[in-house]
């Protein structure tokens, strides 16, 4: 199975911060990219989900989810910038 | 509709399965009876959960095929050797239940008031949230000029094949084109292969026209047919991506 795309963050995203993340801009800390967070590579969804630059392949996020509980690791993004319009 | 559609906590909402209908030998839709669903956008998924009795449960990603309102439809395509595909694609029956949260995502959807022109590229059953938005295109009596390009293997790939030579009669302004990557129909002019600039060429939009592409299906499809469209002259911004791994 190969990566698929940020798309796919846009449920457990939302279930743990209650807004739609995918639109955002993120800004990645090890090359300075800005993009949507659909268009990270995303990576899993077992163990966890891992969301890798697309530009540089940095780390940006971690998502690992169980019945009941959530983990976000979001080490690897220096900002999100959200619409709120 | 649209922010109720991405805004707002997500559940996880139990479902019943109230029809099946099989689109190839290997993709079938589902029919579900999702009680109060708030309404969605095309382009829009849904994450699904299976639990099994000895609790282990497992979720994955659905695109949303219909457009709403009405039942919400999903087209599920057997993946070998999956651990949800095939149960979803072969076994299930009406009267079956699983839980779904959504619609999520806002990021790879057709919004009926964008005037822009519309490439639809889809890859197998990357064609899913892009039936969507033709359905959509549709109910809402659009008259914005959309072009799918769609690659399949072989015909007996073609899903919603009837309903596509359907609306490209009676949806003005619908055109589709089909790229066969292995096998095509007798007589047809174009040699088997995967897509080829010349396809987008011949088949999409100049980068001039501004239009809006959404590109589905699997990885290696939707990365090359990206590229290809950058090449052409399309900027970032203008090319939406879903890939669905593979």
């Amino acid at each position: 199975m190969t990566h698929t795309d940020g798309n796919l963050l846009a449920g457990p995203l939302r279930a743990i911060l209650g807004v739609d993340l995918t639109t955002a801009q993120g800004t990645c800390d090890g090359c300075g990219a800005r993009g949507p967070i659909a268009s990270a590579l995303v990576y899993g969804p077992e163990p966890g989900l891992v969301a890798r630059c697309p530009s540089c392949e940095n780390v940006l996020l971690r998502i690992v989810q169980t019945a009941d509980r959530a983990w976000l690791d979001l080490r690897g993004l220096t900002s999100i910038e959200v619409a709120l319009a | 509709m649209a922010r109720a559609a991405v805004l707002g906590r997500l559940t996880w909402r139990a479902v019943t399965v109230t029809g099946v209908r099989d689109e190839t030998a290997t993709a079938r839709t589902l029919v579900l009876d999702a009680g109060d669903w708030p309404g969605h956008l095309p382009g829009q998924h849904l994450d699904l959960r299976l639990t099994s009795a000895d609790g282990y449960s497992t979720q994955r990603s659905y695109s949303i095929a219909s457009a709403g309102p009405g039942p919400v439809e999903i087209t599920v395509a057997a993946v070998d050797g999956g651990e949800v595909s095939p149960y979803l694609a072969r076994d299930v029956r009406p009267g079956d239940q699983f839980e779904v949260r959504g619609p999520v995502g806002g990021y790879f959807v057709w919004r009926r008031e964008d005037p822009a022109p519309v490439l639809l590229a889809a890859g197998g059953s990357g064609i899913v949230p892009l039936m969507a938005m033709i359905r959509d295109r549709s109910a809402s009596d659009s008259r914005v000029p959309f072009r799918l390009v769609y690659s399949i293997r072989s015909p007996a790939e073609a899903i919603y094949a009837r309903e596509l030579a359907r609306r490209v009669r009676d949806d003005h302004g619908l055109d589709v084109t089909y790229l066969y990557s292995r096998s095509a129909p007798e007589g047809w002019r174009r040699a088997p292969s995967r897509i080829r600039p010349g396809d987008l060429v011949a088949n999409g939009w100049p980068p001039e026209l501004d239009p809006l592409c959404f590109v589905c299906g699997p990885t290696g499809f939707v990365e090359a047919t990206a590229t290809l469209l950058a090449g052409a002259g399309h900027p970032a911004g203008r090319i939406k991506t879903e890939r669905f791994g593979g």
